[in-house]
């Protein structure tokens, strides 16, 4: 087959922080290559740095046997390279149409919207059989349309190579085979797919190739035949994936006094999730499962009292704590680390000092005052208990490495020592040091008798930390618990997926019939 | 240990000299050299007193633009909230109320103004900027309509009054003025309180990243409220200061003040994105301007030019903060 781009030894880092190093790859024409590789692999910057809105910082880009150089998107779109990006980049308040052919629209050839929407009539009908209307707001339609919006987008574009990056991360598994179908047709008629991917399902059964990225070198590439799971999963993860978890809990005592949380029919107001009930108990880690967007943050939230419940209880240390302030919750021992740790987490511009003092400034308060000697102190003894690495107490936060900013946020939540901690995606991008200390660490408070929730969009962290799964739809709620044995990934997929769903319906025609 | 030491002193002493204070305290010193050598005017007394006068009402008002920016917002409104408050006190010690309890109500309409815009601001989710602007534009509505766009003259009451009068046009010890001891005692005591306190610390951490600060537990919004209270009741302190500084009430009082906190506070080194800056570092900043105007005033530049000359001052001044930051996340990241 034809070779319709090969890269050569593309180099690029940010700062100090160099995220490629030397990586090789090539695309055949009417090919599907799947790019696998854990988050922060450099798998989006290499894709960036191939649709000209990153330049690397040395190595060669060849498109159908030419040395060419890209500069800006524009370039990389003449050469007929599609990106679709794993977050949804569409103008909001625009319509469909004028999304899909926004490049055309800005180069200032003519505008003719009806014209417009008849093409982009065309390009939709393929993806998604007429139900989105090209007049149509952008902002109005669901994700997973959006989604296909973007896909329509990319292909309107005179396609050579098209790059998808995680496409049916936010899409339902008809919606998902929908994509797929249209991307075999797009490899029937000769255009190079680059399909950055988590799913080993979509790698085994759309690829032709795979090739694994690991900490900005291209590890292996290899024929899809050829491939395994394991193998697969070895070379994204650089060792036995097992290795990297600590020890389960030896015992968890069930009785009734042994319960700390117990939360009953929590009912989201804006009605992200209902119904949510389950039980902590102490020393356990509790591990909620569920897709990306299943609403499991928001029930955290909804604990902490960071977000409007309309219903529900949530019973800890003998009162309900629903409608108190989260200042209160937390002093009480009932803490949240936040997911998005530059969001929601950290004062980026602000020391690790003023950083770690944040949650509990009331310890460290005297007569109205604060104690700097105090909280000076307190830094210095969490930044050792988490290992920050770090030149002194004085650094801005902004400039350590995400696996160091995310010690500091551990190092600010509990910096008094809490009852029960909820963690949000403690590990998300986070080297692969850092994340097995924090493991440990994760442990090491269940020990001390501290209990712990645990989120996490990496099913894998889910399975390896928890003692018991709550399992949660893309409904918002939560469709069963899991425990031993069946802390396992068929088992879980099952259930936070529509496949349950689909196994009952089957199973009640069955009955029928 | 005797190392440490030294190496401790030398790095305080780095970490001065990087501070904005620092380095507007050299500009204003050599400032202060360069004009009492060029200008025989600038080192007399009056000159001096003149200065230090006119940064007394201004510094009181920046005082609370600068709270209201340490959360990330702003406050366009405290001009004109410190002539509502003088037209209210005024009002009233003209119908015969005590002087205390005029005084009082002066303040309590400015800070109910400000609990207003501070309720807006953080239950409707409305930038500081439109509130303030309507704000700025209603509190200028209520003087005019209180006094029929007239001036009020309080000459006979201020000469029953001796204290309030002292309070704006007497001198400590016939050198110093009075309004700016005021200044200066507010001045220096919300500058310890912004540093030490626990209060003011979750102000800053409001500032510096608003979803952080509540995912820590702080209450961003009462924070955010009560900064906006704050600063109004600055602004009917000031109001005090100019009553008795000019012996009545101008319906013109405060035009523009917003605008000097305004570039003061950034001069200074206050960041519009809130989380950083001191009180000190925003009153230095105004300090700087108010030099400048008096150097102006004292080389007689027209007035026509004044205005162009200032803002342009400001805008360099941004400008180098801005490039400054970007040059410190570049070294960070």
């Amino acid at each position: 087959m034809e070779e319709v781009m090969r890269l050569k030894k593309i180099s690029k880092s940010f700062g100090r922080n160099q995220v490629l190093f030397g990586v090789d790859f090539n695309l055949r024409a009417g090919e599907i290559h799947g790019i696998m590789g854990e988050n922060g692999a450099g798998k989006s910057t290499l894709m960036n740095i191939v649709y000209g809105n990153l330049r690397p910082d040395s190595g060669e880009i060849w498109i159908d046997g030419q040395k060419v150089t890209i500069h800006e998107v524009r370039d990389a779109q003449k050469l007929g390279i599609c990106f679709v990006q794993q977050e949804i980049a569409l103008c909001q308040d625009a319509m469909v149409a004028e999304n899909i052919f926004m490049s055309r629209i800005s180069q200032g050839k003519g505008f003719n919207l009806k014209k417009m929407a008849e093409e982009a009539r065309q390009l939709l009908e393929p993806l998604c059989h007429g139900a989105i209307d090209p007049y149509e707001i952008v902002e109005r339609l669901p994700i997973s349309c959006q989604q296909l919006v973007e896909i329509a987008k990319a292909i309107s574009n005179n396609c050579k190579i098209l790059i998808l990056d995680e496409p049916t991360s936010s899409l339902s598994g008809s919606e998902a085979d929908a994509l797929h179908k249209v991307v075999q047709g797009l490899k029937e008629k000769g255009i190079g797919v680059i399909y950055i991917t988590h799913r080993m399902s979509d790698v085994f059964e759309q690829c032709d190739r795979v090739s694994v990225l690991r900490d900005g070198n291209m590890v292996s590439t290899m024929d899809i035949k050829d491939a395994s799971v394991q193998g697969l999963v070895n070379d994204m993860a650089g060792r036995e994936v097992d290795i990297l978890y600590p020890d389960k809990a030896e015992h968890i005592s069930k009785n009734d006094e042994d319960v700390v949380l117990e939360v009953t029919n929590l009912t989201d107001a804006a009605g992200r999730f209902k119904d949510v009930s389950f039980r902590l108990y102490k020393g356990e880690i509790l591990g909620f499962a569920g897709l990306l967007g299943a609403g499991r943050s928001e029930v955290m939230m909804g604990i902490t009292g960071l977000r409007k419940m309309s219903g529900g209880s949530v019973i800890y240390k003998g009162q309900n704590i629903l409608g108190k302030a989260t200042s209160d919750i937390f002093e009480d021992g009932l803490v949240l680390l936040p997911e998005d740790r530059k969001v929601q987490g950290l004062f980026l511009d602000m020391d690790i000092e003023y950083n770690t003092s944040a949650v509990y400034l009331r310890q460290i308060t005297k007569r109205g005052a604060i104690d700097r000697a105090a909280e000076r102190e307190q830094a210095e003894r969490m930044c050792n208990a988490m290992n920050v690495k770090c030149t002194g107490l004085g650094q801005i936060v902004r400039s350590l490495s995400g696996g160091n900013q995310q010690k500091v946020l551990l190092a600010k939540v509990l910096a008094k020592k809490p009852k029960v901690v909820i963690m949000d995606e403690p590990t998300r991008g986070v080297d692969v040091g850092a994340k097995a200390e924090i493991h440990r660490l994760l442990r090491q408070l269940t020990q001390e008798g501290v209990s712990v929730i645990l989120i996490s969009s990496e099913l894998n962290e889910v399975i390896g930390m928890s003692d018991r799964v709550m399992m949660m739809d893309s409904t918002g709620c939560l469709v069963g618990q899991a425990e031993g044995e069946d802390i396992n990934s068929d088992h879980i997929m099952y259930y936070i997926s529509d496949a349950y769903k689909y196994a009952e319906v089957n199973q009640e025609v069955k009955e029928h019939e | 240990m005797n190392k440490s030491n030294t190496n401790g002193a030398a790095r305080l002493l780095k970490k001065a000299l990087q501070l904005r204070e620092m380095s507007l305290i050299l500009i204003i010193a050599i400032m202060c050299v360069v004009l009492s050598f060029t200008n025989p005017f600038f080192a007399t007394t009056s000159n001096l007193q003149t200065v230090l006068g006119s940064v007394a009402v201004d510094g009181i008002l920046t005082i609370g633009m600068i709270l209201v920016m340490l959360t990330g917002g702003l406050d366009l409104s405290i001009g004109s909230v410190m002539c509502m408050g003088m037209a209210i006190a005024g009002k009233g010690i003209q119908m015969g109320l005590p002087v205390v309890v005029a005084l009082l109500l002066g303040i309590l309409a400015a800070a109910v103004s400000g609990l207003l815009v501070g309720l807006i601001v953080t239950r409707l989710h409305l930038s500081h900027f439109i509130v303030t602007l309507c704000f700025m534009g209603i509190a200028r509505g209520i003087v005019y309509a209180m006094t029929s766009g007239i001036a009020i003259s309080l000459i006979a009451q201020m000469k029953e009054n001796p204290v309030l009068s002292y309070l704006g046009s007497g001198y400590v010890g016939g050198l110093v003025p009075m309004c700016f001891v005021v200044f200066l005692i507010l001045a220096i005591a919300t500058d310890i309180y912004t540093r030490k306190s626990s209060v003011m610390r979750r102000v800053y951490y409001t500032g510096s990243n608003e979803m952080a600060a509540k995912h820590s537990g702080i209450k961003t919004d009462r924070i955010k409220v009560g900064v906006c209270v704050a600063c109004s009741v600055m602004a009917g302190i000031a109001s005090i200061i100019y009553m008795s500084k000019y012996n009545g009430v101008t319906v013109s009082a405060g035009e523009g003040a917003e605008m000097t906190a305004l570039s003061a506070a950034v001069i200074g080194g206050v960041s519009m994105n809130g989380g950083k800056g001191t009180i000190a570092g925003g009153l230095l900043g105004l300090l700087f301007i108010v030099l400048i105007q008096d150097a102006m005033n004292l080389f007689s530049v027209q007035a026509f030019w004044q205005d162009l000359i200032r803002y342009l001052i400001v805008l360099l001044a941004v400008i180098l903060d801005v490039l400054q930051d970007k040059a410190r996340k570049k070294k960070n990241s």
